[in-house]
């Protein structure tokens, strides 16, 4: 099985988001990039793929040279090849379309991406990539297992979950459950050594269409100091008679 | 040239959701100086949608399409679009309708934007606001694109009256075998209680708790209020609680009108997820949690003896009112 599975280069959860150029554009100053976590789920449920049925595991992520260090970290954790489309990712449908192209040069099985990354929340990557492939897809995936070409897949919903069969070639939109957070994988010393060797491939990105442009971006107003009560009967009369929420 | 909205149902009802897209399809289609048309599946009462602005809906009533499958159900709103010559699409932010609404984008190649706070801000150019940054930010985009897909943050537009009448076609999509590749084998789903995606309340505990048996006293809080129950990220990592509860950046966003949050310090990932909640209260032991910087209310307390007597008031109104 030939696996790949899609990088979104993101700022830490702890980040402070600001903006900078006029509110135009992520104030990447002080930022700390990492592996979107959706899509850490999905690289760490390739490796049980890899060392529990022999797959093939390759990275994909539509970025600039300062993505490097964080698809290096994926190969440190073991994925055997990575390919960087180089292009600045700002439009879902762009970076879908890109990342098929991949995906159609590549012969993949299986496409694993992250449900949505935690910076732009677009959330369209995966189904968007899936139909322009004619794959199939399942988003909010929290469990695949893979047998020959059959896959069964759960998917969370509203309220709760979903039990999916279907067939490869497969896209899935992953996210926590795929693994546990504890199964996740800190790369080690030889990891980080071997990354070094593995083939990072750059490719230029394709002619696409840019859907969306992001004109200017701001915060949410600041908060009003929270009132206290001294008392659960002064609470629910707070919210019973100032906030009328209850 | 109308305007389309994809007006989502649970067994023959109309979910919550369906009346507030409603309502933002109603709005977007009086700035077009349009009309907007719904498309209905398996649901019945169609004509309610009138009271949302709905000028026609389109009936899909077929058994293939129960359970959901999100290719089917975007093939048919794709089809109803061409049909209907719209070039603006309205969804929700529901599981499904996220599942379904990158499909009917790709179909289209239409732009898509998610997460969708306001009514537009222009529409030409069609720009909206949404929130990004996994809600520590907005972001204000524009579609470049003809079609536009717009989905729209729940809770976040209302429910807006706009008494109309309704005229309800049938329409049978050309649905085909290779829109099924993708089955539903089976469905767990806890029937008859709030979900956090669509709960105007949603009562959420933490670490505070101290173990899961603790979780009693959260279900009746909850159940007085008829409010979604949710957890921390800590919880769910622990096993306290399913994964599906968990709210934070990582886990599901909260834009509920009341987020009660119970023995929860308030880490910046956690705050991200329920920053659209619009009235937040916390319940916590320790002053300096930083979740009382985010909150509205607050009251410094032990949960164990704060929530069973919070309950008993609650029970208390809900009897007056009775």
């Amino acid at each position: 099985m030939k696996i790949l599975v899609c990088i979104s280069n993101v700022p830490d959860t702890t980040s402070k988001i600001n903006f900078t150029d006029g509110d135009t554009k992520f104030d990447t100053n002080g930022v700390q990039f990492v592996i979107n976590p959706n899509d850490e789920f999905g690289l760490t449920r390739a490796m049980w793929f890899k060392e529990k049925q022999g797959a093939t595991v390759h990275i994909a992520t539509v970025g600039e040279a300062t993505v490097e260090p964080t698809m290096r970290k994926a190969l440190a954790i073991g994925a055997d090849e990575g390919i960087r489309i180089n292009a600045v990712p700002t439009d879902g449908f762009f970076v879908a379309q890109q990342l098929a192209e991949v995906v159609k040069n590549g012969g993949y099985d299986l496409v694993i991406a992250g449900r949505e990354s935690i910076d732009y929340n677009g959330g369209m990557v995966p189904g968007i990539m899936a139909t322009l492939l004619d794959m199939n897809f399942v988003n909010t995936c929290i469990s695949l297992e893979v047998d020959g070409d059959t896959a069964t897949a759960m998917r969370e919903i509203d309220g709760g979950k979903e039990k999916i069969s279907t067939s490869l070639p497969l896209v899935i939109g992953g996210q926590k459950g795929l693994v546990e957070e504890t199964d996740l994988r800190i790369p080690n010393m030889r990891g980080i050594m071997m990354a070094r060797q593995k083939k990072l491939n750059v490719v230029e990105p394709i002619d696409a269409t840019k859907a969306t442009t992001d004109l200017k971006f701001d915060k949410p107003a600041p908060k009003g100091t929270v009132k206290l009560a001294s008392s659960v009967d002064e609470l629910v009369t707070m919210l019973k008679d100032e906030a009328k929420v209850i | 040239m109308a305007v389309l909205v994809y007006t989502e149902s649970e067994n023959g009802k109309f979910k919550k959701n369906a009346f507030e897209v409603a309502s933002y399809a109603s709005e977007v289609a009086k700035q077009l100086s349009t009309t907007v048309t719904a498309v209905a599946v398996n649901a019945g009462d169609n004509e309610s949608l009138g009271t949302y602005g709905i000028s026609k809906v389109l009936n899909v009533s077929d058994d293939k399409l129960k359970p959901f499958n999100a290719k089917a159900f975007a093939n048919l709103i794709a089809e109803a679009a061409q049909k209907e010559e719209a070039q603006v699409i309205i969804v929700s932010s529901s599981a499904d309708t996220k599942f379904l609404a990158p499909i009917l984008a790709a179909k289209l190649s239409a732009g898509y934007v998610p997460n969708v706070v306001a009514a537009p801000e222009s529409t030409d150019p069609f720009t909206v606001k949404r929130t990004a940054f996994s809600n520590k930010g907005f972001a204000h985009t524009q579609i470049t694109t003809e079609n536009k897909v717009i989905g729209v943050s729940n809770n976040a537009f209302g429910v807006v009256e706009n008494p109309t009448s309704a005229a309800v076609e049938s329409f049978a999509p050309s649905l085909e075998d290779a829109d099924f590749t993708v089955k539903s084998v089976e469905v767990d789903k806890v029937v008859g209680k709030a979900t956090i995606a669509d709960a105007d309340i949603v009562v959420s505990a933490g670490r505070g708790l101290k173990g899961p048996e603790n979780w009693t006293m959260i279900e009746e809080l909850a159940d007085v209020l008829g409010a979604a129950t949710a957890c921390s990220k800590p919880v769910s990592d622990l096993g306290w609680r399913p994964h599906g509860e968990h709210v934070g950046q990582t886990g599901k966003p909260v834009a509920s009108n009341l987020y009660i949050a119970i023995g929860i310090s308030g880490a910046i990932q956690h705050l991200a997820g329920v920053s659209s909640s619009k009235t937040k209260v916390v319940i916590n032991t320790d002053p300096e949690a930083p979740f009382f910087k985010a909150a509205d209310y607050g009251i410094v307390g032990d949960a164990f003896e704060v929530v069973p007597q919070l309950i008993e008031k609650l029970k208390e109104i809900k009897a007056q009112n009775a």
